[in-house]
């Protein structure tokens, strides 16, 4: 094994590997490392015995068609907005070549003990019994004023501007309805709780629109899923970082780590592990790897991974939808969200649905907390259930070269991910992620030989 | 040139030790070249080329391992609906051709049942002049068609210095590849295949050259 490099990246999650992939496209000598034997930490998907090993490994598990690897649950439940920021690095890195991609087939949003379609376009929205008739002119300005929007033309503000206007004198200068508000707020804009009322409306009119053009994109909802499950992703920028010379070592525990100390400042010089010595002037990691620099956020997520034989009820039988409870519905802080995958996902053998439901802990007894979510799925051949604490690093990584990414939070789309991506590489290169158009000339051959007679 | 059926595309994977002539074997393949003392793999993983055998044309998309197969790092995705792949061993190395029955074992678990695999003893042209007395091949043809038989897999000696059967080789798994299996890179879902959503298909993007993958 070569002993020095430009960076070592530890943990093979989306954040990791999307990093490493940029990285090695610029040419630099990576070497990544995971102590597991799969690809994907904390993102990854699980096939049936690394998903019972994992979270129930002593007790039965009940009894399941398919092989082993018909199965890839995904560990965080997140879906990719059609015209998203993670969609976007897709693009331009090339690695769509590895990934196929599905749409989910709705959105569902719970309003008043049911739930009920998230209209995707005009049609839907004028035969939607979300609202009634005078509520629904109400948001139809509403969203004309937010697609109209125009920076530099001041007579499409009304008056308002969204860098000191709150989202909630907006709301009222339409006179929207609490429930049209909440629908806006957390089934559009995607806020899992009610704290951007009082905030500048900016982030959440951009988050309207992030909305909206995904739902446009392809229709039916704004949302898109990875064939064989969210760890697919990972795997692909992997593939990405070694395809540009990357060096890829699981099943690798780290022994040590080295650091550099002048002044007084210990800063990282490289990792031991079984395969030797290697030395990079920084690292990449996810939390995991630094427990010492890392701190808590206070918030701590559970996520419920449910196997149904059935689609869910009331959702038209489709193969896949999102669910969102807004927290007001059910008395809580913080929304619930459920997202649905099935065998056309090739997620899980066909008859099986896969919902996972997940929110953000408020109470003692957080299993409870999901009893609303458990009620809309109707019967379960099981349910395993995981708290996951999450994390963020202590310092910038600048002073000590160590750079370690946030935990994947309870969010139902990939944005905040992409987002620390985007502030690591800032950080770590001291510029903005600028993403250029991988060249494909040079490693494609259109050519037609005709070989072998005719 | 014209083909009077579409192309079916069948994904191809390439596995074997480090160093046993691989990436030059599809290089060969794909470009009809060769390059003396090639660098390690980088930046050229996805190769596709169209091969015509009778009245059928197979456009292979071919996987190399972009290097992940050193320290045993290769993703599920790289075996995922894999339909044809090559084991390549360096019949100058017997170290390799012990390392070519454990990737023929990894497929047996790893990728589909109905794969088709070619065993492929490269390096052919350091021994074509040797004598009997003295040689460098250190793997017997006997020995290499013996695990081809003992596993089903079909057998080849190559060299992609010369070009000595290298063809064979593709047109030999574009043979025997059922052809119903060749429908498209993921026959396992074939009732799935619909509804798939193209990334880049957005006009804003860039245009996708005609005959450009769509995966």
């Amino acid at each position: 094994m070569d002993e020095n490099y430009d960076v070592i990246v530890l943990g093979t999650g989306l954040t990791e590997c999307i990093l490493s992939g940029i990285l090695s496209v610029e040419g630099k000598k990576v070497l990544h490392i995971d102590r597991q034997d799969f690809y994907g930490g904390e993102s990854a998907s699980l096939n049936l015995s690394q998903l019972y090993t994992k979270f129930r490994p002593s007790a039965q598990r009940p009894e399941l068609k398919g092989r082993d690897r018909d199965w890839c649950v995904d560990l965080i439940p997140k879906f990719l907005m059609a015209n998203g920021e993670l969609t976007n690095i897709l693009v331009h890195t090339d690695v769509t070549r590895y990934i196929d991609f599905k749409q989910i087939a709705g959105s569902y949003v719970y309003r008043n003990g049911r739930i009920a379609k998230v209209p995707a376009n005009e049609v839907e929205a004028l035969r939607s019994n979300l609202m009634g008739l005078f509520e629904k002119r109400r948001m139809k300005r509403f969203l004309e004023f937010i697609q109209n929007y125009d920076e530099d033309t001041p007579s499409t503000h009304q008056g308002f501007n969204l860098d000191t206007n709150t989202m909630n004198e907006i709301y009222t200068h339409f006179g929207l309805e609490n429930g049209t508000k909440d629908f806006i707020g957390h089934a559009m804009a995607l806020w899992h709780t009610d704290d951007y009322l009082n905030d500048v409306a900016r982030p959440t009119y951009e988050r309207i629109i992030l909305y909206v053009q995904s739902v446009a994109k392809h229709g039916k909802s704004p949302y898109l899923y990875p064939l064989y499950g969210l760890g697919e992703l990972p795997q692909g920028f992997a593939r990405l970082s070694a395809i540009y010379g990357g060096t890829f070592m699981l099943d690798t525990p780290i022994d040590e780590v080295l650091y550099d100390e002048t002044d007084g400042v210990k800063k990282f010089a490289g990792v031991v592990t079984k395969e030797g010595t290697a030395k990079a002037p920084i690292v990449i990691a996810d939390p995991t790897y630094f427990p010492e620099k890392v701190k808590k956020t206070g918030a701590r997520v559970i996520r419920a991974m449910c196997i149904l034989e059935h689609p869910v009820p009331n959702t038209g039988d489709t193969d896949s939808v999102q669910i969102i409870i807004p927290q007001n519905q059910v008395g809580r802080k913080h929304d619930i969200y459920i997202a649905v995958v099935s065998d056309v996902h090739c997620v899980v053998p066909k008859g099986y649905y896969l919902a996972i439901v997940s929110t953000i802990i408020e109470t003692d007894a957080p299993h409870i907390e999901l009893e609303p979510a458990f009620k809309l799925l109707g019967p379960r051949i099981d349910t395993l259930m995981g708290i996951t604490e999450i994390y963020e690093p202590i310092n910038d990584g600048t002073a000590d070269g160590i750079y370690i990414s946030k935990s994947y939070d309870s969010s139902s789309h990939f944005e905040s991910t992409t987002d620390d991506v985007k502030d690591l590489y800032f950080r770590i290169t001291g510029k903005p992620l600028v993403l250029k158009k991988r060249s494909t000339t040079e490693e494609e051959s259109q050519d037609e030989a005709t070989i072998g007679g005719l | 040139m014209s083909f009077p059926n579409p192309a079916t595309s069948v994904k191809l994977v390439l596995l074997g030790e480090a160093a046993v002539g691989k990436s030059s074997l599809v290089l060969r393949f794909v470009s009809n070249d060769f390059q003396e003392n090639k660098e390690p793999t980088i930046g050229a993983a996805f190769l596709t080329q169209k091969c015509t055998i009778g009245e059928r044309t197979i456009k292979y998309e071919i996987w190399d391992t972009a290097g992940q197969e050193r320290f045993a790092s290769l993703a599920p995705m790289y075996y995922r609906n894999a339909q044809a792949a090559i084991v390549v061993y360096d019949i100058t190395k017997p170290a390799s051709f012990i390392k070519a029955r454990h990737w023929v074992k990894e497929l047996h678990e790893q990728a589909s049942k109905d794969i088709t695999i070619a065993l492929v003893g490269n390096k052919y042209d350091l021994v074509e002049d040797d004598t009997e007395e003295e040689s460098l091949r250190k793997v017997s043809v006997e020995e290499g068609k013996g695990l081809a038989e003992e596993e089903g897999l079909l057998f080849f000696e190559t060299s992609a210095k010369t070009s000595y059967n290298v063809n064979d080789v593709f047109i030999g798994i574009g043979s025997k590849i059922p052809e119903a299996a060749s429908a498209g890179p993921n026959q396992i879902h074939q009732t799935n295949n619909d509804g798939r959503i193209d990334l880049t298909s957005d006009p804003n993007n860039r245009p996708r050259a005609a005959g450009d993958c769509a995966c």
